[in-house]
């Protein structure tokens, strides 16, 4: 039952701590699933993949998954409540009581600082998953890296794939799953 | 008016939810045609109140747009039937899925899939930072601030939740000082 409660309160955590929606949740997912020893590294970004090419909001797509990897379907059950729970109440209260709080001067220039939290955030979570594929047993907070470990493959894919998004606005998430697998069955199976 | 079944409100929803990959604002479009075009539940205006509000709030977009629509419709119920609905296909089809990925992945194809993913993974994040930074104000104070959240998040093991009262702190003392400003050179 603690265990339970202590996956709730993370999620709970996780959906009140997230501005700017679905992506902008990665950093303290990561901090506390992965940090926490929930899921490995591998594995977590392993569900960004399915969550993104699967229908239905991100944040309970990544909840669930976290949940039935730790606790089962119960655990399941516990995670996406909690990271549903405070949308659900908030804009209840807002529903019911309007949304002047919102209006004032102190939450609007709370967002001027923290949106660009936000992005140097998940700055830094691609950045880490960009050198964690280039070298595999790079570690940022140790600064240990071993340079004998150079996936070129990994970078290529990357490469093509950034390239390709920047390049063309048809080049949605999935598209962009589905042609880094393509990349990643012909390059590690053939090469 | 008849009053609008739960039933109802609750699997207009779950098709919202069953039909949209990616969540947040890709939903938006198709929450419009079902609830606004086909059902008539709520207004253009609604919606883009939903959006204004859920920028700044906290929390799960569709979840937001499904508690506002359903508290419109039908109080405290309807909006707990239209966020049940939202959230249930991703809840089973993620339940059903995990029980099958960790044999699937020992495919050796499916493993080269998943080495290749991971790569394209950390590029949709970067892009993500792209569309993030859009919504931000430029200027030295912002800059800075990014490069102290980044820097710190790398090297250091402090909360994503601290840096973000950090943040807010700082926008405030800055947003203050730039009306302090304005008041002056008004006078």
């Amino acid at each position: 039952m603690l265990d339970l409660l202590r996956l709730f309160w993370m999620f709970f955590k996780i959906g009140l701590f997230t501005f700017g929606g679905g992506y902008a949740m990665i950093p303290l997912m990561q901090q506390e699933i992965v940090g926490g020893g929930y899921v490995e590294l591998e594995l977590f970004i392993d569900f960004i993949a399915i969550s993104e090419s699967t229908p239905g909001p991100f944040a309970v797509n990544m909840a669930t998954f976290v949940g039935m990897e730790a606790y089962g379907f119960l655990g399941a059950a516990f995670t996406t409540l909690g990271v549903i729970m405070p949308s659900f109440v908030i804009i209840l209260l807002i529903a019911a009581f309007g949304a002047k709080a919102l209006e004032s001067n102190i939450v609007k220039h709370a967002f001027i600082g923290l949106k660009p939290v936000v992005v140097g955030l998940v700055l830094s979570v691609a950045a880490m998953l960009a050198f964690r594929k280039m070298l595999p047993l790079f570690d940022f907070k140790a600064l240990v890296f071993d340079a004998t470990v150079f996936d070129w493959k990994g970078v290529l894919i990357m490469g093509i794939v950034f390239g390709l998004s920047r390049l063309s606005k048809k080049m949605t998430p999935i598209k962009m799953i589905f042609l880094s697998a393509l990349l990643g069955i012909v390059l590690y199976g053939f090469f | 008016m008849k009053k609008t079944k739960l039933i109802d409100l609750f699997f207009s929803f779950l098709k919202i939810g069953a039909f949209t990959f990616g969540g947040g604002y890709a939903m938006m479009p198709i929450m419009q045609r079902e609830v606004v075009d086909k059902k008539g539940w709520a207004s253009d205006e609604d919606i883009l109140k939903i959006l204004v509000i859920s920028e700044s709030t906290p929390g799960v977009l569709a979840v937001n747009s499904a508690t506002f629509i359903g508290y419109k419709i039908r109080g405290f119920w309807g909006s707990f039937f239209a966020t049940l609905g939202v959230v249930i296909p991703s809840f089973v089809i993620i339940s059903l899925l995990s029980f099958f990925i960790l044999e699937f992945k020992q495919n050796e194809i499916v493993a080269h899939a998943f080495s290749g993913i991971r790569a394209g993974v950390a590029m949709l994040i970067f892009n993500a930072v792209f569309k993030l930074s859009k919504k931000m104000r430029k200027n030295w104070f912002t800059y800075l601030i990014v490069a102290f959240a980044f820097l710190t998040m790398l090297l250091t093991n402090l909360s994503p939740i601290l840096l973000l009262f950090i943040g807010a702190l700082a926008g405030i003392v800055y947003g203050a000082v730039e009306t302090r400003k304005k008041e002056v050179q008004h006078a």
